[in-house]
Order: structure tokens, then sequence, then C-alpha cells
């Protein structure tokens, strides 16, 4: 035990498990769920804006609250970790679990899916043994219409003896309706039995041990815990929540006399009748899943069974042998193309405008007659490298984001990690790594948020690392830029945008291999292991919300990052201005540094300045090619760019080739992640170690494959 | 593997659901699993006599979607291979 509770890091007693109420009254309801059930729109959709994301004590699970006022009284819905069970066989799940024991909620919303009734009733009867006080919400109601199911809900609440409400969370539909129900269960009387919840009776001698248990539980446990759920729990070997017990209620439950006698003689009654602990949480587990499938077929009406005929028939094409991989590089390359042709024109629109400001304020500190310093600090420095940021991440971003999240929204994402799980598999990697990675096109540190999922602790760490090796969304632009600049070109005309897709796509691609083989040379060496167990849920399809998408993408998530590498920018431009304005010895303070790292650079096909405007990236990836154009144009060469032609011939002013282009994107794809990113690893591994190894391992991989590339194009000739 | 699969097949007694070809259902008779991976099999609903649909391969034959209860879930084959059952 003792090594448990110090490697889980919760040997610290003094927990809080209670969310800080923030009126005196309010009261807190615990929202539960499946994962994939909808159960974030409902949370949403209750609390609107007045939401903020903590996290749980000790644990890296973060947990979002948000608050609603319903009939003159405040509730604060908690959004614990969607689950499919409470038996606590990862992180989520005795995050979840705790939070319903120990967290003191007032009521807990079981969010299910209609669609999927049965397999949710399993953590529904769950639930209600550990407390009475729980609304069941049967979700996505109208989906389950659309697939001819039906479902009694009157029905349902008879067989489980709690209140359900039926809603359909993305219209809004019955939300009325559950807040009602949430106000009168906390309303009534309180305790563990309140009403009469369903109980499940399980095998005689597993109910005569419990009966046995259950007086000096009920004493010892004061009504902080039902006494019959912690019955079982002992009986079926939980150490963890004997482990939280200690915790939380600050004792030990199995040293206290009377529980340890009662306990003795509950193991005596089932080892007598040949149950050992494996048998007795089959019996348990059997109980639970039949008893739900008993209520699932008196509640549930298909009117035709095969109705997920149509998911199946999509799956068979999107999965399939032949076409499964050729599909998705097309969506993938589909979806590239679109940002990029998209992009342009919007991008040159946004330049243009954004230019004739500069001009603008360029006569203004003129007219006013500013000193030189000034006017270059502030315009050539700062204003430019925004205008740039802007001009170039914002059109990109802003069609990229609402499509990914669109084949997010329709439930594509799991079917790419059913395709290419056979490859983690080879890898020794978690099947999951693939989802943690589509994430991390969004954004890395997303993605390294998403580790989570993974609950072994060798494989999230292997997510953990490689995740940077995909691009995110604040790479692409530099990768477009370079692409339309230096090979697109070769073909005028429509097809320009095609080819730069197929280029992109193929950088992609070149960062999923590097993710697979990283992983396993890691799998080999530092994280050795083999591959844990692990199920994939393939979610039906879904009619996606496009307008909700759109407010999601661009507010949350492009909005987002756009003001990052704004705020970032802004000084970074200054510092470069600043430095290649500061001469020593005749030289500027750039060149100094540019010059220092130049034979290094020139190694890996680069330059001193390309390599400071990594460095100097480090806050957010989207500024390097605006600082790299900064720098150039600082150092003498004073010129106006209007087109990305213009830009090319600035590049190539300064000595850049094919080969430099091809360095650039090889680095921008593999070299340490973003300051967020690190952070954010440094957070989610509670380690500098881990983080270090993160920040090294792309860097590492970058400066040796930019050197071979170098050097073999060099050899041949070619450069 | 598929001969094997033939051979079970014929003789009538249990096979690993990961020979369980595509489109055919079968019953769990035994769950072989142990630890972690047993508790998350039993999770997914996979207790005895639970009736299982073989639905379809990913591109590479592995991992494979199975319908247990109304839900689509894909198992590797190490995870398949400890669930006996019984092809109907």
């Amino acid at each position: 035990m003792g090594l448990t509770k110090q490697s889980t890091g919760s040997s610290v007693l003094g927990f809080k498990p209670h969310i800080e109420r923030q009126h005196p009254g309010q009261k807190i309801i615990a929202l539960a769920g499946n994962p994939n059930v909808g159960k974030s729109t409902v949370f949403n959709s209750l609390t609107g804006m007045r939401q903020h994301t903590g996290n749980w004590p000790g644990k890296t699970v973060s947990i979002a609250q948000g608050s609603f006022f319903h009939k003159g009284v405040h509730f604060l819905l908690v959004d614990i970790p969607g689950t499919y069970s409470l038996m606590a066989n990862s992180v989520e799940e005795g995050v979840a679990r705790d939070f319903i024991c120990f967290g003191d909620p007032d009521a807990v919303i079981v969010v299910t899916d209609a669609t999927c009734l049965e397999r949710n009733l399993n953590l529904v009867l769950q639930v209600l043994e550990v407390t009475g006080n729980v609304v069941v919400c049967v979700n996505l109601i109208d989906d389950a219409r659309r697939r001819k199911i039906r479902i009694d809900l009157e029905e349902l609440s008879r067989l489980l003896g709690v209140t359900v409400a039926g809603t359909s969370a993305r219209s809004g539909k019955g939300l009325d309706r559950l807040m009602d129900e949430v106000w009168t269960v906390t309303h009534e009387k309180p305790g563990c039995c309140r009403g009469s919840p369903l109980k499940i009776r399980y095998h005689e001698a597993v109910e005569s041990a419990v009966g046995l248990m259950e007086p000096s539980l009920e004493a010892a446990l004061n009504k902080k815990l039902c006494a019959r759920w912690t019955a079982l729990r002992l009986l079926e070997g939980d150490e963890n929540l004997l482990e939280s017990i200690r915790n939380y209620l600050g004792y030990d439950l199995l040293a206290l006399e009377a529980v340890s006698n009662s306990f003795q003689k509950a193991r005596k009654i089932l080892i007598d009748a040949g149950i050992d602990q494996d048998l007795f949480r089959d019996i348990i587990v059997s109980g639970i899943v039949r008893k739900a499938e008993e209520i699932s077929r008196r509640v549930v009406a298909m009117e035709e069974p095969g109705h997920y005929t149509r998911d199946r028939k999509i799956d068979r094409v999107l999965t399939s042998r032949t076409w499964g991989i050729p599909i998705m590089i097309a969506m993938l390359g589909v979806i590239l193309w679109i940002t990029i042709t998209g992009a342009n024109y919007p991008s040159a629109l946004l330049a243009d405008a954004l230019f004739w400001v500069e001009d603008q304020m360029t006569a203004l500190f003129l007219s006013i007659g500013a000193p030189a310093w000034l006017h270059g600090l502030l315009v050539t420095g700062m204003y430019r490298t925004l205008a740039w940021v802007v001009s170039v991440m914002l059109p990109p971003m802003a069609i990229f984001f609402p499509l990914f999240t669109l084949l997010e929204d329709l439930g594509y994402l799991p079917r790419v990690a059913f395709n290419l799980d056979s490859f983690f598999k080879k890898a020794c990697a978690h099947g999951k790594q693939a989802l943690t990675m589509c994430m991390g096109f969004g954004c890395n540190a997303a993605g390294v948020v998403g580790c989570r999922i993974i609950d072994s602790p060798r494989e999230r760490l292997i997510a953990t690392i490689t995740n940077s090796f995909v691009p995110c969304n604040g790479r692409f632009p530099t990768l477009i830029a370079i692409i339309t600049m230096f090979f697109a070109g070769i073909i005028e005309g429509p097809f320009r945008s095609v080819i730069s897709a197929l280029m992109l796509t193929g950088v992609i691609l070149l960062g999923v291999m590097m993710t697979l083989l990283v992983s396993r040379i890691l799998s080999r060496t530092i994280l050795k292991g083999l591959p844990s167990s692990f199920t994939l849920e393939l979610p039906p399809y879904r009619k996606p919300q496009v307008g909700r998408i759109l407010v999601r993408s661009l507010l949350d998530r492009t909005l987002f990052v756009l003001g990052r590498a704004v705020a970032v920018a802004a000084p970074a431009g200054m510092v470069i201005w600043a430095m290649s304005n500061i001469h020593i010895g005749g030289l500027s303070l750039l060149s100094h540094c540019a010059g220092f790292l130049d034979p290094f650079a020139r190694l890996i096909g680069m330059d001193g300045c390309i390599i400071m405007a990594f460095i100097m990236g480090f806050p957010a990836n989207e500024i390097v090619i605006p600082l790299v154009i900064m720098s150039y144009m600082s150092t003498g060469s004073m010129m106006e760019f209007e087109s990305l032609v213009r830009l090319r011939e600035l590049l190539a002013a300064n000595g850049w080739t094919w080969l430099t282009a091809v360095c650039v994107m090889l680095f921008s794809l593999m070299h340490w992640p973003c300051s967020t990113t690190c952070l954010t690893i440094r957070k989610e591994t509670q380690s500098w170690k881990w983080t270090l190894i993160s920040f090294l391992v792309p860097t590492a991989a970058g400066i040796l494959i930019c050197f071979i590339t170098a050097s073999v194009a060099r050899l041949l000739g070619l450069s | 593997m598929k001969q094997n699969a033939d051979l079970y097949m014929k003789h009538d007694q249990f096979i690993p659901l990961s020979f369980l070809p595509t489109g055919k259902k079968a019953r769990v008779r035994a769950l072989m699993s142990k630890g972690i991976s047993r508790r998350r099999m039993l999770d997914l609903g996979l207790i005895l006599d639970t009736e299982v649909e073989a639905l379809q391969k990913s591109p590479f034959g592995d991992p494979v979607a199975y319908l247990v209860r109304g839900a689509v879930i894909a198992l590797r084959s190490e995870e398949a291979s400890d669930i006996l059952v019984e092809a109907m």
C-alpha cells in the first residue's frame, strides 16, 4: 500500500474534496455520463458562459464547473470525467467516483445516450448503488427518434426508481424539464436511500456477506457513504477506495475493529461458497449488466432492428481494406487544398489593408516629427510583424479550424484511430495515440492534454513526447507560405494550389511516420514495454451542427490562438528591430547573433537568421517566417513587399535555395514544442525530466534529418 | 490462423472471438482475460452469453470492430483472442 500511496502522489493528507460554493445555499450537482453522449453539450447548454475549469486536488484531471439559476435557486454544475464505470479502473474513473462519493453533491445527473441506452444503463445502475439523489438524463432523444428507436421514459423512471428526463441538448429540448427535476431532487429530504432507487440483488452468498457487514459500516461511515455499496467494494478488494476513504474521511476503515471483524466473517461466507475475489467481481458486474439488459428490453423499442445499417455502410467504405487509408489521405488533402485556396485571396486583401495602415502610421509619425527610432521600433518593428502574423495566419486558421471541427463532430476521428491502429500497435504504442495525434493538428498543447485518454503511463508518455511531430495549426502558415513560394511556382494556373496541398499532405504524412518511428524507438529504449490492452468505441455518426461548429472553432480556437500569437509577435517584432539597429563594433546585434549561429545553421541547410527566428518563435511558432523576413529586411535591403513573389525575391536575395526551403520546412515540422506546449507537458507529466525529453527528442530528430538532407543534397551536387 | 478457425468451427467448439469471421454472430462462453483487461471487457458488457457480432476489419486486418450490446467496439486481436465464443 505504501508504494501506491507514494506513486499516486495522494499521500498528502488534508485533501479538500469539496467544491467551494459561490453562494450560500447553492446546490452542487455532479454531471456524470459515458464518453460521447453529449455530456458537454448538456453542460454548455445549462451553464452558458458561466464556466471555469479547475483541477481536482492532487490529480491532473481537470473538472469544469459552471453555474445556472433555476426557480430562485443557484446551482453549481460540476462536469466530472466521462466514464463507462465507477470501478476506478483508470484515473478518470477514480476521479468520477471520488467526486460522487466524497464531493458531497446534492444530486447527480447521469447523462445517457438514447441511441445506446443499454450500455449507458451500466453507469446509471452503478451510480444508483452509491446515491439515490439521481436524475437520469436520456440525451440525444431526437437522434434516437430519427433512428426509429423509442424509449418509454416513464417506465424507465419506474424501473429505476428515480426521475428521468428526455433531452436533446443540441437543440435545447427538454432542458427546462431536466432543471425542474434537479430542483425537485435537491429539495426533497437528503440521504443515501431517499425514495426507492433500484438496488440490484446479487448471488445469495454475496447478499448475506454484504448484509453481515452493513451494520458495522453504517456505524463507521455515519451516512457519509452508502454502507451497502461500501461493503460491496471492500469485499471486491477495492484497495483504491480504502485509500480514498483514508484521504477524504481521514480514517482507515479496516482498522476499525467492528468493521474488520465483520469483514473477516463476510469473507468466510464467500470463501465457503467458493467465491474468490475474481469471481466476486464477475458476479457484481454480470449482475449489473444483466439488469441493464433487462431494463433495456422493457423500455427500448426499435422499429427496425437494423437501425445502424447506414452507419455500417459508411464504415464499410471509410474503414475498408482498399479505401480506408486512401480516403483518409484524400480527405486530409482536400481540407488542406480548401485551406490554401481559400486563404490566398483574403490573405492578400488583409495584407493590403494592414500595410495601407502602416503607410498612414508612417505619415502620421513624420507629420508630428517623431524620432526615427520610435517609428522604427513601433511601426517597422512591432506593427509590421503583427500585420504579417495576422494576414498570414488568420485566413488559413479561420478555414482549417471549422473544417477540422466538422470532421470531429461527424465522428470521423475514431475511424482514423481504427484505420491507423495497426501501425501504432507495431510501434508498441496505444491505439488512442492516433486520436491525440489528430488533436495535435489543432494545437499541440491540446494534443498533450488529450493524452489523458491513454491510461497506461508508459504509452501516455510516448504520445506526449511525440505529439509535436504533427504540425499544429500555428505551423501550417509557415509551411504553406514556403510551399507556395518555392515549389508550387513550377506550375502556373489553377493546379498551383493542388500542388501546394499535395506537398503539405506529404509533409504531414512525414510527420505521422516520424511519430510512429520515434514511438517505436522510445518503446525499445527509455520507455520499454508492450502495448497494453485498450478498447476503442466507434460512436454513431452524428449530424454536425454547422452553426455551433463555426462559433466554437472561430471564437474558442481561432481567436484564442491568434491572440496568443499577436501577444508574442508584438514584443518579438520590437526585439528583432532593436537587435538589428543596435550596433556593436560596426555590426548589428542581430548580425552578431546570427553570425554566431551561422556555421551550425549552414550545416543543417539553413542560416543564422532562420535559427534565430526559430528560437525567438519559441513562444509561438506562427511568428517564425515574419521574424525571418523582419531580420532580412532590417539588415539593409529595405523593400516593400506586395506579394509572395516579391517575398521570394527577398529570400532568394538572402541566399535561399530550394534546399533552404526544404530544411526550413523539415525543421518547422521537427523542432522543440512551443512554450505553451512545454508548460502543458510539465503540468501533465509533473516532471521536468519528461518535459526536457519532449523538448530534446523532436529537436534532435529535426537537426539530424536536416543535416542528412543538406549533406546528401550537397554531395550529389543538387544544391 | 484461418485454417485453425475452420477446424474449430467444424468441431463446433468454442473459438476465440478473434477467429469469428466478419458478419457472423456468436455468444460469449468464457472470458480468459486477466486483470485490468478483464475489467475493461466486463465494463463493455462482455459477460457470459452476451451476443457479439464481428462487423468489420480495419484496413490491415487488426483491430476488428464488434457490435456489443448496441455499441460498436474495436478490439485488437490480443484482447479478442481471450474471449471464447460459440458461433451462432
